[in-house]
C-alpha cells in the first residue's frame, strides 16, 4: 500500500497538496461566525450541482414540456419533489451565504491590499451565480419565469443603436419561446457551472497564495527572522509557507478548521432543512405563486417581483425614470463592488480598528442594501421610489465616501499580532 | 491554546461519533437521490398488470397483449398440442423447467396455471427478438414436432410451452410472466395468483 502511494506521489504529488492545502495550511486561530460562509459556499453548490444533475434527469426543455415536465417531477418522480426543493431553497441559500461572506469581506477589509484578485475572483463568481439564477428561474417556465425574463431581457433593448435586435438575438425569437428555453436550460446546466467550478478553483488559490485574512485584519505571516523562536506557531507548516514567513497565531486548517466548519455545516443544516420541508416556497419569496401557472405570453403577473435576492439591484433599475440610465446604474451596482480594493486606499483593514466614519458608512451601505432589497419585493409606489432613490445614493455613496476618508483616516492603532 | 494534556479516549468518541453521525447523514442524503432512479409514478402506471379475456380465443390461437412494454404471448392450447408436449423432451435443454424462468406456480409440465392457456413473454431469451408462432408448419425446424415458436433473428426454437430446443443460441425457456385469474374468463398479466 505504502508503495502505491508513493508510485502516485511520484507521477502526481497528491499528499504534497494535501499538505500544502489542508493539512499544513496555516489559518489565523482567531476565525469567527464570519467565517462559516465560505465552506458553506462550497456545500450549497455541490447541492445545487448534485440535486440539478438529477432534475434534468426528468426534466424536459421545451416550451411545450417543460412546465408538465415539472409537475411530474414534483409528483411522480419518487423523491421528486425532495430534490426540486433541494435545489430550489438552495438557490436561495446559495444567495444568503454569499452575501454574508462578501459581508464579512467588507467588514474585515479582506478586499484590501493584496487580496485584491482574490477578491475579483469573489466578485466574478458572484456575477455568474446570478446568471445562473437568472437563467435558472425561467426553467420552469411558470408565468413569473416567463414574465420575469421578459423584463430582464428587455433592458438589453435600453442599449442605443443594436439594442433592440441584441434582446431579440438573445430570446432566438421575437418573444420569449421554446428557443430561449433551450439556450438558458444548456447555459443554466453545462456552461455556467463549468465557469462557476473554475472560478471557485480560482478563488481557493488565490486565497491559499495570499493567505486568509482574520478579524483583526492582522497579518500572521511575518518577515522571516523577526520573530523570537518562542513566539513561533507550534504547528508544523508546509515549507511553502514556513520557508518564506515566521508563522504567527496560526492553525492548521485540518483538524481545526474543519470540525469548525462541520459545526456551521450542521447548523446551516437544521436552518436549510426547516426551510425546505415546511416553507419551500419561502413565503413566495423563494417560489412565486405566479409561477404555479404556466408561462403565458399574453397575461402578465399582477405584481411582477424579481426573487429577492435580485430585489436591490431591480430597485436601483426602477427608481431611475431612465431606462438606459436605469440599465447603465444597475449594472454599475455590481461592477463598482470589483472597484472597491482601489476605493478603499485605507492600510488598515478590520473595521475593529478603523475610523468611526468607515462604521457609519458600513452600516449606512448595509441598511441600505437591505431596504433596496425589501423594496425590490415591493409593488411601485411614490413612497417606495423616493426610499428606493435615497437607497440607492447611500449604496453608491458608500465608495465615494470610502475613497474621500479612506486617505487620510483616523484610525485606531493595530497591534502587531491578533487579539486573543 | 489550552495546556491540557490530549485526551486520546475521549478524542477517539468524538471522532468516531461525529463519523458515525455524518454516515448517516450521507446515508439518508443518498436516499433521495438513489430512490429517483425507480420507476416513477407515470411508468408504473404504464407498467400496471393488463387484463385479457381468455375465453374470446379459439383453440390454437394466439394473442398478443403488451405489458410493461413487451408482447406477452397467450395462446389455447388445444388437446392434441398438450398431448405432444411431452413426447419431445428429450431434444429440449430444460425439460422440467428447472431454471427460473417461470413463477413457482407455473413450473409444471404446461408451464401455465390453466393447462390449456399458455401465457410467456414472447422475447426470445438469446437476444430479445420476439419469436414466431408456427402452427402445424414447425416440422420444417424440429422434425416430428408439429407447432412451436420459431425465432427468426438467430434460429432458435420452442415449444408449445415456451421450452428451448436443445441447438440453438437461446439458453432458457421462454420467461412466463406471473399472471392469474381473477375471474373464470379473465387472464391478469403481472399479478400472481392470490395477491391484489
Amino acid at each position: 500500500m505504502n508503495n502505491f502511494l508513493a508510485w502516485i506521489e511520484a507521477r502526481l504529488p497528491v499528499m504534497e497538496a494535501m499538505n500544502k492545502h489542508v493539512l499544513q495550511y496555516p489559518a489565523p486561530k482567531n476565525f469567527n461566525f464570519w467565517y462559516f460562509f465560505g465552506s458553506l459556499a462550497m456545500l450549497v453548490l455541490v447541492n445545487q450541482i448534485l440535486t440539478g444533475i438529477w432534475l434534468t434527469m426528468n426534466y424536459e426543455p421545451s416550451g411545450d414540456g417543460a412546465f408538465a415536465s415539472i409537475e411530474y417531477i414534483m409528483r411522480d418522480v419518487d423523491y421528486g419533489w425532495l430534490l426540486r426543493y433541494m435545489h430550489s431553497t438552495g438557490a436561495s441559500a446559495f444567495f444568503v451565504v454569499v452575501y454574508l461572506h462578501m459581508f464579512r469581506g467588507l467588514m474585515y477589509g479582506s478586499y484590501q491590499k493584496p487580496r485584491e484578485l482574490l477578491w475579483i475572483f469573489g466578485m466574478l463568481i458572484f456575477l455568474v451565480l446570478m446568471a445562473e439564477a437568472f437563467m435558472g428561474y425561467l426553467l420552469p417556465w411558470g408565468n413569473m419565469s416567463y414574465w420575469g425574463a421578459q423584463v430582464i431581457i428587455s433592458l438589453f433593448g435600453a442599449v442605443p443603436v443594436v439594442g433592440e435586435d441584441l434582446a431579440t438575438w438573445i430570446k432566438g425569437d421575437y418573444v420569449i419561446s421554446g428557443a430561449t428555453l433551450n439556450r438558458f436550460f444548456a447555459l443554466h446546466v453545462v456552461a455556467l457551472p463549468l465557469v462557476l467550478v473554475v472560478l471557485v478553483f480560482l478563488h481557493i488559490l488565490a486565497l491559499h497564495e495570499v493567505g486568509s485574512n482574520n478579524p483583526d485584519g492582522v497579518n500572521i505571516k511575518k518577515p522571516k527572522g523577526s520573530q523570537k523562536p518562542e513566539e513561533l506557531s507550534k504547528f508544523k507548516f508546509h515549507k511553502q509557507y514556513a520557508d518564506k514567513y515566521d508563522i504567527v497565531d496560526a492553525i492548521p486548517f485540518h483538524p481545526y478548521y474543519t470540525v469548525k466548519d462541520i459545526m456551521g455545516v450542521a447548523g446551516f443544516l437544521i436552518f436549510f432543512c426547516w426551510v425546505m420541508f415546511f416553507f419551500p416556497e419561502g413565503g413566495g419569496y423563494f417560489l412565486e405563486a405566479p409561477n404555479f401557472t404556466p408561462a403565458n405570453g399574453l397575461k402578465t403577473p399582477e405584481h411582477i417581483a424579481p426573487v429577492w435576492y435580485f430585489g436591490p439591484f431591480y430597485t436601483i433599475l426602477r427608481v431611475v425614470p431612465d431606462k438606459l440610465m436605469g440599465t447603465i446604474l444597475m449594472f454599475a451596482a455590481i461592477g463598482v463592488l470589483f472597484a472597491l480594493p482601489w476605493c478603499d486606499r485605507g492600510t488598515v483593514k478590520s473595521i475593529r480598528f478603523r475610523s468611526k466614519w468607515h462604521l457609519l458608512n458600513l452600516t449606512q451601505f448595509s441598511i441600505c442594501f437591505i431596504a433596496l432589497g425589501i423594496l425590490g419585493t415591493m409593488p411601485a409606489s411614490d413612497i417606495a421610489n423616493l426610499i428606493g432613490t435615497i437607497a440607492t445614493i447611500g449604496y453608491f455613496g458608500f465608495f465615494l465616501a470610502i475613497w474621500i476618508y479612506s486617505k487620510n483616516e483616523n484610525t485606531k492603532p493595530v497591534p502587531e499580532r491578533v487579539t486573543k | 491554546m489550552s495546556n491540557a494534556p490530549v485526551d486520546n479516549g475521549r478524542r477517539r468518541f468524538l471522532t468516531a461519533a461525529t463519523s458515525v453521525v455524518g454516515g448517516v447523514g450521507v446515508v439518508g442524503v443518498a436516499v433521495p437521490f438513489i430512490g429517483s432512479w425507480n420507476p416513477s409514478a407515470r411508468a408504473k402506471a404504464a407498467g400496471a398488470p393488463v387484463e385479457v379475456n381468455v375465453s374470446k380465443i379459439e383453440p390454437g390461437q394466439l394473442v398478443r397483449a403488451e405489458w410493461r412494454g413487451k408482447p406477452v404471448y397467450v395462446v389455447r392450447r388445444t388437446d392434441k398440442t398438450l398431448a405432444d408436449l411431452a413426447k419431445h423432451d428429450d431434444q429440449l435443454r430444460d425439460p422440467n423447467s428447472a431454471e427460473p424462468q417461470q413463477p413457482e406456480y407455473a413450473q409444471n409440465a404446461h408451464r401455465s396455471i390453466k393447462p390449456d392457456i399458455m401465457v410467456a413473454l414472447g422475447v426470445c431469451t438469446h437476444l430479445g427478438c420476439a419469436p414466431t408462432h408456427h402452427k402445424g408448419d414447425f416440422e420444417q425446424h424440429v422434425a416430428g414436432v408439429t407447432d412451436g415458436f420459431f425465432c427468426p433473428c438467430h434460429g432458435s426454437k420452442f415449444d408449445m410451452a415456451g421450452r428451448v430446443f436443445q441447438g440453438v443460441p437461446a439458453p432458457l425457456n421462454l420467461s412466463v410472466p406471473e399472471h392469474s385469474f381473477p375471474k373464470e374468463d379473465t387472464l391478469l398479466i403481472g399479478v400472481a395468483p392470490g395477491e391484489a
